[in-house]
């Protein structure tokens, strides 16, 4: 049975890097007892895939890991178990079961990625920045440099930006994400720092993830589903 | 939200932050306001090496279980880090709490090993604790050290309070009490200490003086102060079985060098190689029990979630029941898929056979410790391994499907002749040749053979503290010997060679039987940039030939001078069981190339019989 888990990594919880929240992980299940399928051979590894890895500074409510279950077990017990083995900064939010097959991996359907992003204290622009914001949203092209394993390339990131808006303070986006195209938060704050003619050191902001969303659409259309929404409860009788 | 000690901006700049934002899965958190002791456990290393260390979880999980103490960790910064606290004034501080050590009562430091020595000046200094001892008051911790370095406290004395002899699980209790007592009814610092010294086990350096001889060897030994002992009695848990252990040892989240359950199954070692201190302080040897091994390897790996176990102990396979354990061990492990790694095992057909179960043996390695070339040295070692059984048990693994062989050794010891060094290269052409006798279709590949060597330090407390050390050239001299015989061996290529660095084994011969004065240079270095002396990257020799000749001391002194008989040693204060005739015994039976059969075949009486139990009164009851 493949089982789709949605968990919130928060607090101090944000220092620690994506290797180590799976290597976390692989430890909680043990300790939660949840009966998770190995590969086969000589050094049997978790059946487990993460949907998207998230950078060390970065809070999130909105993380998935797919896994292969040997037993099954339902979501509530499950989401249980697993609660009382967390670390304080970690919880476990959902654990349904998905389609099975490759097609299906939290990783391969990834398309989108829904972020807030906060100033620090003393980090925001001069008033008005929401303004300058919308103004900046309203762009039908926005170029920046792109780094890449060689150099540096010109891209335009504006189609790979789905939703930028302002709530008071905090800026809300809706950015491609996945293997197909990617766009990091700080990229596109770093082009609307160049918009504004200002500088935005990296530390200037809170970022947190709130979703991850694949593509259902059809005919080009893009139709975003929650991972979550992709699974079911699981119920035992 | 806990609060950290350090800013976002500093964590998200420095490499590694999970290093010092604690939240551990096992860690400990209590009320401040209701205990009566905080204390702060430190290894004075970067976080992955002290948090691989089976000490300090074993004192945690015990202090913790008490109600009146909160037991918390703190590490060496690393050097970027390191940095920016003396830049900012950033305060060290305990992984649980993230307060600052110096509002602790107490500072415990574990010292394993020499070169972690400057490292102990930089967790007092980011503390803001006064580095030596004399210059504190109660508005700093109680600064205490213990672990196999305090056997010979004397280079550190200036610097600690109090030095906890032997074994932590014992004499904490009464010592925490007398805290509480004293600072109950307002009595001083030094007070405290005073009364503290009586305790067992407890040594009080600033209440205790030494005189020199004009020669700069001791004269004089003794106590400043009525009434408290002039021999410090290491203690011993001598119930193994039934003594506190961590059920739920602290899980790391980086990659610790020990990302396992470890399971200690006996303390102290029956073999009595000469070199070997451990083998010495550790006495006597004690087992525990296994069926108390087998529930508390199923709570550990249930608590932590590791996927790996792995048994502790100086010489596994001289384990009783071992047999026993490790077929429960295979049988539990294969249902969860966890790994069992077993170190410290002889290879003979019962190990082979355990290891074939455990491991992939195409990709794992045997690991021989022969520690000397010739049979002569080995028995000067009192290394009771013979080439006849190192050949017997490399054609079996060879035969078994395995090719990779470890091979260690030690250059510098006591005796050694050109002819011995020459004879680690043979035995490895030998073990290679033992390998190439097996037809070409059914072996595996070329076999790889990696010998390496230490080089040897005269530690306290062994057969060999009268030895004279080597210098740096003359241990750089014997390496060659090593490699140019490899080199000019038929089967050179299936060999690979490596040896230590031998500047950094000679300061270790200068702390490990170094006296009081010693402390002077150890202070100085660090004034001048020595840290980290563990680590290649931030060693500099330089520094302490320095110091050394800063401080007006003698290096050759302290390392190859060859000791008389009747010398007075610095740490002969130190009471450990077994004792001083017994260890020269040892050594006048060493030059004489005589073994002395272990404790299970013979008992020798070294001593360590007073305390009453483990393997000299096994079958007596």
């Amino acid at each position: 049975m493949k089982v789709r888990i949605k968990f919130a990594k928060e607090g101090v919880m944000k220092f620690i890097g994506h290797l180590d929240i799976m290597r976390y992980f692989q430890k909680a299940i043990r300790r939660a007892e949840i009966d998770i399928a190995f590969s086969e051979g000589f050094s049997p590894h978790m059946i487990m895939s993460f949907a998207s890895p998230l950078g060390v500074g970065t809070t999130s409510t909105g993380e998935y890991f797919d896994i292969e279950l040997r037993t099954p077990v339902s979501s509530a017990e499950a989401v249980k178990r697993l609660n009382a083995v967390m670390a304080d900064g970690m919880r476990v939010l959902s654990f349904r079961q998905v389609a099975d097959g490759k097609s299906s991996n939290a990783m391969a359907i990834v398309a989108a990625a829904e972020y807030t992003v906060h100033f620090r204290d003393g980090y925001a622009p001069a008033d008005g920045w929401q303004e300058k914001l919308a103004e900046f949203a309203k762009l039908s092209e926005i170029k920046v440099l792109k780094k890449t394993k060689k150099n540096e390339v010109e891209t335009n990131i504006r189609p790979m930006i789905y939703e930028l808006s302002t709530d008071k303070d905090q800026i809300h986006m809706l950015l491609a994400s996945g293997s197909a195209a990617n766009l990091k938060p700080d990229l596109v704050m770093s082009a609307f720092a160049d918009y504004l003619e200002t500088e935005l050191p990296e530390i200037a902001l809170l970022v947190h993830r709130n979703e991850l969303y694949a593509d259902i659409g059809t005919d080009g259309q893009r139709r975003l589903v929650s991972l979550e929404d992709l699974g079911e409860e699981i119920t035992l009788s | 939200m806990r609060k950290l000690a350090l800013t976002d901006e500093i964590l998200l700049k420095i490499d590694k932050p999970s290093r010092y934002i604690g939240n551990e899965i096992n860690s400990v958190t209590k009320d401040p306001s209701k205990v009566d002791i905080r204390f702060a456990m430190c290894f004075p290393d970067v976080y992955e090496i002290g948090m691989s260390h089976l000490g300090i979880q074993i004192l945690y999980d015990m202090f913790n279980r008490m109600d009146d103490v909160w037991c918390e960790r703190v590490y060496s910064p690393w050097m970027d880090l390191d940095a920016i606290m003396r830049e900012q004034k950033i305060p060290l501080f305990a992984l649980e709490s993230q307060d600052p050590i110096k509002d602790f009562d107490f500072l415990g430091i574990t010292i394993q090993y020499e070169m972690c020595y400057t490292n102990i000046l930089q967790v007092l200094d980011l503390s803001g604790i006064p580095l030596k001892a004399a210059d504190r008051d109660w508005s700093v911790p109680i600064v205490i050290g213990g672990g196999p370095c305090s056997y010979n406290p004397e280079p550190l004395a200036d610097f600690f309070d109090l030095f906890y002899i032997g074994e932590g699980e014992m004499v904490y209790r009464p010592l925490l009490d007398l805290y509480k007592c004293c600072r109950a009814e307002g009595k001083s610092r030094r007070e405290f200490l005073i009364a503290a010294a009586s305790i067992p086990g407890i040594y009080v350096p600033m209440l205790y003086d030494v005189t020199y001889r004009e020669d700069g060897t001791i004269e004089k030994f003794f106590p400043l102060v009525d009434g408290i002992p002039s021999t410090i009695e290491k203690q011993v848990v001598m119930d193994f079985s039934q003594t506190t252990y961590p059920e739920a040892p602290v899980v790391p989240y980086i990659k610790a060098t020990q990302d396992r359950v470890v399971l200690e199954i006996q303390r102290g070692c029956i073999r009595g190689c000469r070199f070997c201190q451990a083998g010495m302080i550790y006495r006597p040897t004690r087992e525990k029990n296994t069926e108390e091994l087998k529930r508390l390897a199923a709570e550990m790996l249930k608590n932590t979630g590791h996927e790996e176990i792995s048994l502790s102990s100086l010489s596994s396979s001289d384990f009783t029941g071992l047999e026993d354990l490790i077929s429960y061990l295979i049988e539990e492990c294969k249902k969860k898929n966890i790994n069992i790694s077993l170190p410290s095992l002889r290879i003979d057909a019962f190990s082979l056979d355990v290891m074939s179960k455990v491991q992939d043996v195409r990709k794992s390695s045997l690991t021989f410790a022969p520690e000397a070339g010739s049979q002569r040295l080995r028995d000067v070692i009192n290394k009771g391994l013979t080439e006849e059984v190192i050949l017997k048990g490399a054609g079996e693994a060879f035969e078994g499907g395995w090719n990779k062989v470890k091979l260690y050794f030690m250059l510098g010891l006591p005796t050694e002749t050109e002819e011995d060094r020459k004879e680690i290269a043979h035995l490895a052409e030998k073990i290679a040749k033992r390998y190439y006798e097996i037809p070409k279709d059914q072996r595996n590949g070329k076999c790889q053979i990696n010998v390496s060597t230490s080089f040897f330090v005269p530690k306290p407390f062994t057969p060999f503290q009268w030895a004279p050390m080597c210098t740096k050239d003359d241990f750089l001299g014997r390496a060659k010997t090593v490699n140019h015989e490899i080199k000019e061996q038929l089967n050179r290529k299936s060999i690979s060679y490596r040896w230590h660095e031998a500047d950094v084994t000679v300061l270790e011969g200068f702390f490990a039987r170094g006296d009081r004065k010693v402390a002077e240079v150890i202070l100085d270095a660090y004034r001048h940039g020595a840290i980290y002396d563990a680590w290649s990257e931030t060693f500099s020799n330089e520094i302490w030939m320095d110091s050394i000749q800063r401080c007006g001391l003698d290096l050759d002194f302290y390392t190859t001078r060859e000791r008389a008989e009747d010398e007075i040693f610095p740490w002969d204060f130190i009471g450990i069981g077994v004792t001083k005739k017994f260890l020269h015994r040892e050594w006048e039976r060493a030059l004489r190339a005589e073994v002395t059969p272990n404790c299970r075949q013979n008992c020798s009486g070294c001593g360590a019989k007073c305390y009453g139990g483990g393997v000299c009164y096994e079958g007596t009851n």
